[in-house]
């Protein structure tokens, strides 16, 4: 049987030498000279991918072999477009150096993740913390003097001179709490199959937590989009776990009714929905960044502009909510279905993760940490291409930003060690048995074993 | 908890598809009407990148050029080599607020065809596909020598060959640098305009094409021309009474000569010292409103000029001399004892007829542009054949082949040979002896009118004019110029011999200089 590190090996490499081809084709299209850096710059992207690749090969060496190159992919193509930006951009000249230092952080965040977090159970442990942690983490940039409003949004918090958004952090916490408190009760919340009986309400109270939660996020914070991703996140947990869909309809439901009285209430809400449903009517205003968006993919074409060729810079928050604009105008349709691609992939190497998972927290957390991946990054390129309202939330491995880099660098490091698990586990759990309906196949894990 | 796993897995894919069929129908299926949508300033970037033809001067010297940049958004930027001096030929490429001057007249050739056929395909074949350069009909001798003549005062030069039509000097004094127009930094070049656009002295008005003033005396030339060609008088006869001013029928008022002075005598005689009591006399009682409409509107006015050059302003002759009164203007018995009643076509009394008078000497509400006045000249110095005016000769193509050029044949007819061999004959009499002196050119034959035009009732301060042609000889006119100095509080009353003649004298003389 095939090594899965040597796969992954060979994955990195084109996923390097993506990263640098393109990085060198911007300079290019930007400035007809080669990068000066380009040496410093290649040893960097090989010694990031090249150590990552080490860890995985020492610490969870039965690991999945296509999610590294997918993020390292992901994570290369943002760089390239942030520096890119930077030279196009005023005040941004900073932007590539810090970016490439929070993916250092990043990386060394997954080592840390996967040297310490030996097995997945450790965090079943820590299930209230988990929870206490997120909740104060969510409500972190509330709190005067720590908490700081950007662009209409509360969701920074300042330590000294480091700034971080802790949404993206609790996000984790949450998915852990939830994967462990589901694992434990799944099956009363599914109360009984045949019948329409309602759980009991104490054990639907983190559910009901849930939902005041993102709308406390809705409202105090005004961030929609972290606001979107928890309470998606709650109700497809709990329809995974249960397989009750009422949860999801009902779920759904009330997130739109939530929806709706915010929209009839706050000033924000209200203001993203009529620019979703119609940005032409101020394409000058309100309109702007949707608009010049769709120019921007439209100018794309299908094989785009090139890297530093198009005109990306005009539309405010590139390098943050919008640079899947900016890659969808350099790259065009293939470079931005190509993204799509990446993160499908992703999701789906996640969800044969949970399948193949070692027990149901394993499964329940690779189902979260996948789902948070996947509905991130829906609701953010949605947003951009008018799918559904913008919602300003960071593109996950390819925004420019720290704490969104860290964050996930640190949730794939727990998807990888999930999957080292379930591909390492002697048989399948009597758990799992139990759980699955008649008649249904029972998924072999062996393509990572 | 595999089977919901895998709908899940199912669901993300469908949302997914759903953001792929969103990003097509962006991408590729609207991608043009986005393109054309017109708060899309993507495609002005890219054109304003866009490769681009030269525009050269009749010697080859390149007046506008595109130069690649190698750093930027943009890919190409604009440059004037000679700065100010074809500023309001050349006009611009603005970002800002579009093209101006041939640069707009010929955008299409000088971006080339390839346009049409998008920007990816352009690319696939080659940058500079397509782009067509402009060998236009301008001299940077005769344009130096404009600018130099003309220094510091608010007016323009106009110098064309009579012939053909093709303009060899136009230049209007205040100008600007376009080269600060067409700056890449927007932020540079929208300073730069609005610091000109708040210029009072509108430095980027082209005055030679786009600013209309009353002719005064040089207009008396069209008048003359009706004249002849109606056989209302020659030369010679009849001999008008000298006065110092003329009362039109229905007014007191006098029409007065220049400066009070006395003045008369036969056409050749109003020509040469500019009479205007004798014009007067002329129009309104034995030429009427009608020949010297008609004769105005065969030169060009009250009509677009046919010049490769975008919004050129029209001259204006007025039409309307109100209602008949139901009888004849009476005519000067001194008149009618030269030339007999038989001879004399009576000319119907209006109420507006007085203006006339004025009219005659390109006074009251007849206005034109510098251009038309050199048309006018032209025509008289061309044997009454208006050329076509034009800047541009030649639109070359990228392999050398000319796409386009100019039409040498004459725009219209406008008089007979012998009227404008007469004419030729009174202005050529008006640089010997006449208000023309300081036009002359050693070894070649000048004719010129000057115009010293009033403001207005009360208002001291004039504009100064001259038309000129010259030549060889007489009939081989090879140049015709028009000057005018505007009027300013600082030069006060100044008269076209005085002050225009020798602008245009320098001009015909760094003309001459050429020839040898």
């Amino acid at each position: 049987m095939r090594n899965p590190r040597n796969r992954e090996l060979t994955l990195l490499i084109a996923a390097g030498a993506i990263t640098i081809g393109a990085y060198a084709l911007a300079t290019l299209g930007r400035t007809a000279t080669m990068p000066a850096d380009l040496v410093p710059f290649l040893g960097v992207v090989l010694g990031l991918l090249g150590g990552a690749h080490l860890v995985v090969r020492r610490f969870a060496p039965a690991a999945d072999p296509t999610i590294l190159p997918l993020v390292a992919l992901l994570n290369g193509i943002g760089y390239v477009f942030i520096a890119r930006l930077a030279g196009d951009i005023s005040n941004a000249g900073s932007l590539p150096g810090q970016q490439s230092t929070w993916t250092a952080v990043g990386v060394v965040a997954f080592t840390a993740t996967l040297v310490f977090v030996r097995r997945a159970t450790m965090l079943d442990t820590y299930r209230w913390l988990a929870a206490v942690g997120g909740l104060v983490l969510l409500v972190m940039p509330l709190l005067p003097m720590i908490g700081r409003e950007v662009n209409g949004a509360r969701i920074w918090v300042r330590f000294g001179p480091i700034n971080f958004q802790p949404g993206e952090f609790a996000k984790i916490a949450l998915a852990v709490f939830i994967a462990s408190y589901l694992a434990e009760k799944r099956d009363l919340l599914a109360a009984s199959r045949s019948s329409s009986r309602l759980p009991e309400p104490r054990h639907l109270a983190p559910v009901a937590a849930a939902w005041g939660i993102s709308l406390v996020v809705m409202v105090a914070e005004k961030d929609l989009g972290s606001s979107l991703l928890f309470f998606l996140l709650v109700i497809i947990m709990l329809w995974v776990a249960t397989d009750r869909i009422a949860y999801l309809v009902g779920g759904l439901g009330v997130f739109a009714l939530g929806g709706w009285v915010a929209a009839g209430t706050f000033g924000h809400v209200n203001d993203r929905i009529t620019i979703w449903i119609d940005p032409w009517s101020d394409p000058k205003g309100d309109g702007f960044q949707p608009v010049e968006a769709t120019f921007a993919l439209a100018n794309g074409g299908i094989t785009g502009t090139g890297p530093g060729r198009g005109q990306p810079y005009r539309i405010p928050e590139i390098e943050t909510d919008f640079i899947f604009a900016a890659i969808g105008e350099e790259l065009g349709l293939v470079g931005s279905a190509g993204v799509l691609i990446a993160f499908v992939a992703i999701a789906a190497s996640g969800l044969r993760i949970a399948i193949g998972a070692r027990d149901d927290f394993g499964t329940l957390l690779a189902t979260a940490l996948s789902t948070l991946l996947a509905v991130q990054a829906f609701v953010i390129i949605g947003g951009v291409i008018r799918v559904v309202p913008l919602t300003g939330i960071t593109l996950p491995f390819v925004s420019y930003g720290g704490s969104s880099l860290v964050a996930n660098w640190v949730l794939v490091a727990l998807l990888l060690r999930i999957s080292h698990e379930g591909a390492t586990a002697p048989n399948l759990p009597v758990e799992r048995e139990r759980s699955l309906p008649v008649g249904a196949t029972v998924v072999d894990s062996g393509d990572a074993s | 908890m595999t089977r919901q796993i895998g709908r899940l897995g199912v669901g993300i894919l469908v949302a997914f598809v759903v953001l792929f069929v969103q990003l097509n129908r962006i991408h590729v299926f609207d991608a043009a009407a986005h393109a054309e949508h017109p708060a899309n300033g993507r495609p002005l970037v890219d054109d304003f990148g866009a490769p681009r033809g030269e525009i050269r001067t009749a010697d080859g010297t390149v007046i506008a050029r595109s130069v690649e940049l190698d750093d930027g958004a943009v890919d190409r930027r604009r440059e004037y080599p000679l700065g100010p001096l074809f500023a309001h030929v050349t006009g611009y490429v603005s970002f800002q607020a579009g093209n101006e001057g041939l640069e707009r007249h010929y955008d299409d050739e000088l971006r080339g065809e390839a346009n049409s056929l998008g920007d990816g395909l352009r690319e696939l074949l080659g940058s500079d596909v397509g782009t067509a350069d402009l060998q236009t009909t301008l001299r940077v001798d005769l344009q130096t020598a404009a600018r130099d003549a003309l220094g510091d005062r608010q007016g323009s030069v106009v110098a064309l060959d009579p012939r053909t039509g093709a303009v060899q000097a136009m230049w209007s004094w205040p100008t600007f640098d376009p080269n600060t127009l067409a700056d890449i930094d927007a932020a540079a070049a929208t300073s730069a305009r609005l610091t000109l656009l708040g210029d009072p002295d509108q430095p980027l008005l082209p005055r030679t094409v786009r600013e209309v003033y009353f002719p005064g005396s040089t207009f008396k030339m069209v008048t003359a021309a009706a004249a002849i060609e109606t056989r209302t008088a020659d030369l010679d006869t009849p001999i008008f009474p000298d006065a110092t001013g003329y009362t039109p029928p229905l007014t007191d008022r006098a029409f007065g000569n220049y400066g009070g002075s006395t003045c008369g005598g036969p056409l050749r005689e109003l020509v040469r010292r500019s009479c205007n009591s004798g014009f007067a006399q002329l129009a309104v009682e034995l030429l009427g409103p009608n020949p010297l409409i008609e004769m105005a509107e065969a030169f060009g006015f009250n009509e677009p000029l046919p010049l490769d050059y975008p919004v050129v302003v029209e001259s204006a002759m007025p039409t309307d001399f109100g209602q008949p009164l139901g009888r004849d203007v009476d005519v000067d018995p001194r008149l009618l004892d030269q030339l007999g009643a038989d001879r004399i076509e009576p000319v119907e009394l209006t109420d507006n007829i007085p203006v006339l008078a004025q009219s005659s000497s390109g006074q009251f509400e007849v206005k034109a542009t510098p251009m038309q006045m050199a048309l006018v000249a032209a025509a008289i110095a061309n044997d009454g054949d208006l050329p076509r005016p034009h800047l541009v000769d030649t639109v070359v193509g990228a392999n050398g082949e000319v796409i386009d050029e100019a039409d040498p044949s004459p725009w219209r007819t406008v008089m007979s040979d012998s009227t404008a061999r007469t004419l030729r004959e009174a202005m050529v009499g008006v640089v010997e002896s006449g208000t023309a002196t300081r036009t002359a050119v050693d070894g070649y034959v000048v004719g010129a009118k000057t115009g010293t035009a009033q403001l207005g009732e009360g208002i001291d301060t004039t504009h100064a004019w001259i038309i000129a042609f010259a030549g060889p000889t007489v009939d081989e006119a090879e140049i015709a110029v028009a000057v005018i100095v505007e009027a300013s509080e600082v030069a006060g009353e100044q008269t076209g011999g005085r002050v225009a003649a020798p602008v245009a004298q320098q001009v015909l003389q760094a003309w001459a200089d050429a020839q040898r």
